[in-house]
């Protein structure tokens, strides 16, 4: 393949010194090496995972032209957001269901947002549950994404976040989730 | 009795296959690199089960670490021209080295008025020294609406297309930084946003 014929022209005339012929076949070895090293280089250094993202939708601040429908309460689950990972969460008005303290992970949180739908769904003809999510000022970035990324994983659509009210604070303050 | 021979083989095996391939490959990656960029402050972003991949072009990156907002949009071109239009809005002058400075910047975060200084610093400085992130006050002092808004316009004028927001935040940032971020893109209506995160699996 890389050899090139280079046995023309055998025989010279008179007592010409000849040449040895050289086989053309060049080691290539170390030229896949090299090869492979810049391959790995360049698969390390580029970025192979791209970043996802995830799409938020915030409702409309001054949107007049929608006309907000009433909610009833009985069909909303409100997740409060504290400080050291954790949250609490009711369904209803606040201060009138006690809330329940929990924790992010998917036998915490998942496993009582797929309860409650059920419960909900039952209990209002087939309607689903409304979950407004309100991150207090303790609460990360964190926290905040793994709770929209369950309510997808749930399939919960109907879902806003909202700035938590001084009420529902006092209830994470009683709870030692907010100093 | 006589004993059979076996031929011997050379052991050099024929290489050029192998080379064609690794150059090839090499082609490849090289071609399809994007080197990694270096933000200028670390976030590690949290993780979702989300796939929608980030879109390369026409698209601006607020990242937010340590209570600071840093500013990026995709492009040359858009870079260039959101400049322009920051420049006349503050009637900051640029010169055209500075142009083209900026347009090869990717994330910076300074106010409007020490832009300047940070684009005449020779480029290894640039990394070095600690941005204070771009003012974002609810009240008057918000930067970041400007720049989110030219860029807006850039794209609009060059691309005629809609730029995209992405939101980079460090996983262990106090919400209410964010939530300023967020209210500074509604106030112009930007109700729909990307939150850039890692992959991971529901488990």
């Amino acid at each position: 393949m890389a050899e090139l014929d280079t046995s023309g022209g055998g025989k010279q005339k008179g007592g010409k010194v000849r040449t040895k012929k050289k086989a053309t076949r060049v080691d290539l070895t170390a030229m896949v090496d090299l090869a492979f090293l810049l391959i790995t280089f360049f698969i390390l250094t580029t970025t192979l995972n791209k970043p996802k993202s995830m799409e938020l939708i915030m409702p409309d601040k001054d949107d007049q032209t929608h006309i907000q429908e009433p909610v009833p309460e009985t069909r909303t689950m409100t997740l409060l957001l504290g400080a050291n990972d954790k949250l609490e969460w009711f369904v209803g008005q606040p201060g009138k269901t006690t809330p329940q303290v929990e924790g992010y992970g998917p036998n915490d949180l998942r496993k009582t947002l797929v309860e409650q739908n059920e419960k909900i769904k039952a209990s209002h003809g087939g309607q689903p549950m409304i979950v407004i999510v309100k991150p207090s000022a303790q609460s990360t970035y964190k926290n905040v994404v793994t709770v929209m990324d369950e309510l997808n994983i749930v399939n919960i659509d109907q879902r806003a976040i909202v700035d938590i009210t001084p009420v529902e604070l006092d209830l994470l303050k009683r709870d030692n989730l907010f100093k | 009795m006589p004993r059979v021979k076996v031929a011997r083989k050379s052991t050099a095996i024929d290489m050029t296959a192998m080379c064609d391939v690794a150059f090839l490959l090499l082609t490849f990656f090289i071609l399809s690199a994007k080197p990694k960029t270096q933000d200028p402050l670390k976030a590690e972003i949290p993780a979702s089960t989300s796939i929608t991949v980030v879109p390369e072009t026409d698209f601006s990156t607020l990242l937010i670490s340590q209570g600071k907002v840093f500013f990026n949009v995709e492009g040359d071109d858009v870079r260039r021209k959101t400049l322009e239009i920051m420049s006349s809005k503050y009637k900051i002058g640029f010169t055209p080295d500075e142009y083209k400075t900026f347009s090869g910047v990717e994330y910076f975060g300074v106010p409007m008025a020490s832009l300047r200084q940070l684009l005449d610093l020779p480029s290894k400085d640039r990394d070095k020294i600690t941005q204070p992130g771009i003012p974002v006050d609810t009240t008057n002092n918000n930067e970041l609406y400007d720049w989110v808004h030219s860029a807006r316009l850039a794209v609009k004028y060059l691309h005629d297309k809609d730029l995209k927001i992405g939101i980079k935040g460090n996983s262990q940032e106090e919400y209410p930084t964010v939530s300023k971020v967020i209210a500074t893109l509604q106030k112009q209506h930007v109700d729909r946003f990307n939150l850039i995160t890692a992959l991971k699996s529901a488990k």
